[in-house]
């Protein structure tokens, strides 16, 4: 684990990534402490500047704090990155596991379906499936687990076919184990790598299309979101430029920070493919 | 004078390494129109030798001290222009694998043709003399072909046509037949030795292979642990070792059978195998599609407590028949009876009582093993999936460590914290684990070095003899079939060809096949001298 840590640490962008990132958190955290106050209620005059009437950074045009909106935005949009990444571990793990380890017609069905999902936008299938389960934090998750499980099959998938004819697992198959325990067991363990890798960056690109969804208004009405914060900026973005700008550098700053975040896991489970970069 | 003189030759290893220097003190010549071999086990900086005399070191292992002189020419004061200029033309070398030495998108005559052109000599005439010069079949369509068409021996017969195109001085072969089957071997070693006649080439050829030394050397030099601890000539070396670790390398090189070969007691059938056929098919939807006969024809028995050898080449169906056996690979046709009963059309859960009776050894040792498991485990884990309790199975595990002769301690690391032989060890206690009475063992020392090889196959016969196992023993090296099996089935494109006792099958092989396999074997006309037991 310590060796781990050497290795994760010796990629200067990925501490970088993981400072901001906790940073990130620990503003989510503390945001009722911070703002005790709802970021939907008045804080003070609206088209405030940053820095006017104790607004950090300035007032929206119904004179409610902006930086209240961020720290209380970023608690959504971390949650739906986590949950939304979790869920369609979920489904990818599982269908690609499947596929992977029966091979045949089981594979040749999973894959056809699972390029079925390929081939459709997957922004504008998330707008769909949240537009007719009408916008909630709940459809929302859901839209965007929908949309993002099909690469991690196919990882899944690929790691699975090339382990399933290891030695070990062969020796795994002599010894009679059942084939869920084979799974779960022996092959699963050993393709976590590319797994933890993908999930840092599917985490970023949750955040992402949900910060794409609120944007259009498809957001879920009672959550105060980063998406949401530069939507309703966008029409006075000339006029009051910190609406928009200020929660943009958030998001900008956790993607950023979950790629160098990914990027370092890579290099320090496959350490091998690290070596060259040095 | 010497083609090559290499004096106290001293390449560093990296700080950190188990030892300082990966080579130490290294002093060999080779003189014109010789074959010197250099034999040592992986680790024994052999190819490090070879390497720094092309000047191919990586930047990692820096050359400390020596001199490299290559016909008068001092290698070690050119500079790196200069460097390349001589490889090529006046030294070349033929690499282990040949499969992938070659650029797989351009024609083998090209490929030849660049070499020549890159020391400005284009002639496309020559290219053709040359296949034709390490006696290829038809050089101009083999000039055309691209590498995929190619056998492995065919290959390496471009590679060493290659290596010949400028007629070097000095041929640098490392481990050159390593990577191909028997009898393949034993043509590239004829074309290297004749070669070498017709050219008056010094060869410096590096193998692990005591068989391969006794077939080809005239001068022989041993390396251990990056030092050169025996040099003579191939006679001395090899009949009269004087260096301890040589003798040891030399006692591990398995005897040809003297006897008539012992018949065990007849007893019970425990496998028999009938009519058992095996096809691949490939291709997709909209072609036709290709037909490989992995295994036909090949019906064999065996009595309780005997081993049976399943001898043959690349290829030739012997591991498919034996996961067949264990279910591994599902047949189209055909009876396994175990014990009387028919194995083939069993369901999983069927066959899950079985699995406790026939267990397998794999060839790979580092692929074998789960590596995110720690070794007790990896034992323990067989019993546990068939209801033994979990404490009791970890007991067991602990005293199978002993027997294969490991540390106890051994159970709570990780397989990457092993050796080789170590983790072959550990594998064998994850059989043994299950108590079976047929133990399938598929190539289980041609991954380990000679010395290594000889105590898991000690260890094998001890335990077999003990725990009255009765075996299936797969090899493409008859040398280690001959030391280890009672019987010997010899296999050629998924067909048993001819089956009987060893001594037997040795001493009047009835199939052409079979003699052509005993003609190939490296050194056969050399007996390992009687050195009696290690001290």
């Amino acid at each position: 684990m310590t060796e781990f840590w050497i290795r994760f640490a010796r990629n200067r962008g990925a501490v970088v990534g993981l400072v901001i990132l906790v940073l990130v958190a620990a503003m989510a955290v503390l945001a009722p402490v911070l703002f005790p106050r709802s970021p939907w209620d008045m804080a003070g005059a609206p088209f405030m500047p940053p820095g006017e009437m104790g607004m950090l950074l300035g007032s929206d045009s119904l004179g409610r704090d902006v930086a209240a909106g961020i720290a209380h935005g970023a608690r959504i949009s971390l949650m739906v990155g986590a949950v939304s990444t979790v869920a369609s571990l979920g489904i990818g793990v599982s269908l690609g596991a499947i596929a992977g380890y029966a091979g045949g017609w089981v594979d040749d069905a999973l894959m056809r379906f699972t390029e079925f999902f390929q081939t459709i936008p997957s922004f504008i299938l998330a707008v769909l499936l949240v537009a007719i389960f009408s916008p909630s934090i709940t459809s929302i998750v859901g839209a965007i687990a929908i949309v993002s499980w099909p690469p991690v099959a196919r990882v899944v998938r690929a790691e699975f076919l090339s382990l399933r004819g290891r030695e070990f697992v062969q020796a795994a198959e002599c010894l009679g184990k059942s084939r869920l325990a084979i799974i779960i067991g022996d092959i699963l363990p050993n393709a976590l790598s590319p797994i933890v890798v993908l999930a840092s960056l599917m985490v970023a690109s949750a955040i992402l299309l949900e910060s794409a969804l609120s944007f259009l208004g498809l957001g879920d009405p009672n959550l105060m979101t980063w998406g949401f914060l530069i939507g309703s900026g966008r029409s006075v973005i000339r006029l009051a430029w910190w609406m928009s700008v200020f929660p943009g550098v958030a998001i900008f700053l956790t993607v950023l920070a979950l790629n160098l975040v990914g990027e370092g896991l890579s290099d320090a489970l496959n350490p091998r493919l690290a070596r060259g970069r040095a | 004078m010497s083609i090559l003189t290499i004096e106290g030759l001293t390449v560093a290893l990296p700080a950190g390494a188990d030892r300082p220097h990966a080579i130490e003190d290294v002093s060999l010549t080779v003189e014109r129109g010789e074959i010197l071999c250099v034999v040592g086990e992986s680790g024994s900086g052999k190819s490090i030798t070879a390497n720094a005399v092309m000047g191919l070191l990586p930047k990692s292992l820096p050359l400390r001290a020596g001199r490299l002189i290559l016909d008068g020419i001092d290698l070690r004061a050119q500079p790196p222009e200069a460097m390349r200029k001589l490889r090529g033309s006046r030294m070349a070398m033929i690499f282990q694998e040949p499969m992938t030495a070659l650029n797989p998108l351009m024609r083998v005559g090209d490929q030849i043709g660049e070499a020549l052109a890159v020391h400005g000599a284009p002639d496309r005439g020559r290219v053709q003399e040359l296949l034709a010069a390490v006696n290829l079949p038809d050089p101009v369509s083999i000039a055309r072909s691209h590498p995929f068409r190619l056998s492995g021996g065919q290959r390496q017969r471009v590679m060493i046509a290659m290596a010949l195109a400028l007629e070097p001085a000095l041929l640098i072969a490392d481990e050159p037949t390593t990577a191909l089957d028997v009898t393949t071997q034993m043509q590239i070693l004829r074309l290297i030795r004749e070669i070498q006649q017709r050219r008056g080439t010094g060869v410096l050829f590096i193998t692990h292979d005591f068989g391969v030394v006794a077939e080809i050397a005239d001068r022989v030099a041993v390396m251990q642990h990056g030092r050169i601890v025996e040099h003579g000539t191939a006679r001395e070396v090899l009949d009269r070792p004087q260096h301890p670790y040589t003798r040891a390398l030399i006692r591990a090189v398995p005897g040809f059978p003297k006897g008539g070969g012992v018949a065990r007691a007849q007893g019970r059938d425990v496998l028999r195998v009938q009519g058992l056929e095996k096809t691949y098919h490939r291709g997709g939807w909209f072609s036709a599609g290709k037909m490989l006969r992995a295994v036909h024809d090949a019906d064999f028995s065996l009595t309780r407590g005997e081993t049976l050898g399943l001898v043959g080449e690349s290829g030739s169906g012997k591991s498919t028949l034996a996961r067949c056996v264990v279910r591994l690979v599902t047949p189209e046709k055909g009876e396994i009876y175990f014990d009387g009963a028919d194995l083939r059309p069993l369901s999983r859960a069927a066959m899950k009582p079985f699995r406790r009776r026939v267990q397998m050894i794999f060839q790979d040792p580092y692929a074998s093993l789960n590596p995110r498991r720690k070794v007790g485990e990896i034992i323990a884990e067989g019993p546990i999936t068939h209801g033994t309790p979990r404490a009791e199975a970890l007991e067991r595990a602990r005293d199978l460590l002993a027997i294969v002769r490991l540390d106890p301690g051994a159970m709570d690391r990780y397989p990457h914290e092993f050796s080789g032989g170590q983790r072959q060890r550990i594998g064998i206690a994850r059989a043994l684990a299950m108590k079976p009475e047929l133990l399938i063992a598929d190539e289980p020392v041609s991954a380990l070095d000679v010395s290594v090889q000889a105590e898991v196959l000690a260890l094998l016969a001890e335990i077999r003899e003990r725990e009255k196992l009765t075996m299936l023993f797969i090899t493409h090296d008859l040398r280690v079939a001959a030391q280890v099996c009672d019987r010997i089935a010899v296999m050629q494109r998924g067909a048993i060809v001819e089956q009987g006792p060893v001594g037997q099958v040795f001493a009047n092989p009835a199939h052409p096949y079979t003699q052509q396999l005993l003609d190939s074997i490296p050194g056969r006309a050399w007996t390992p001298p009687d050195l009696g037991e290690a001290a």
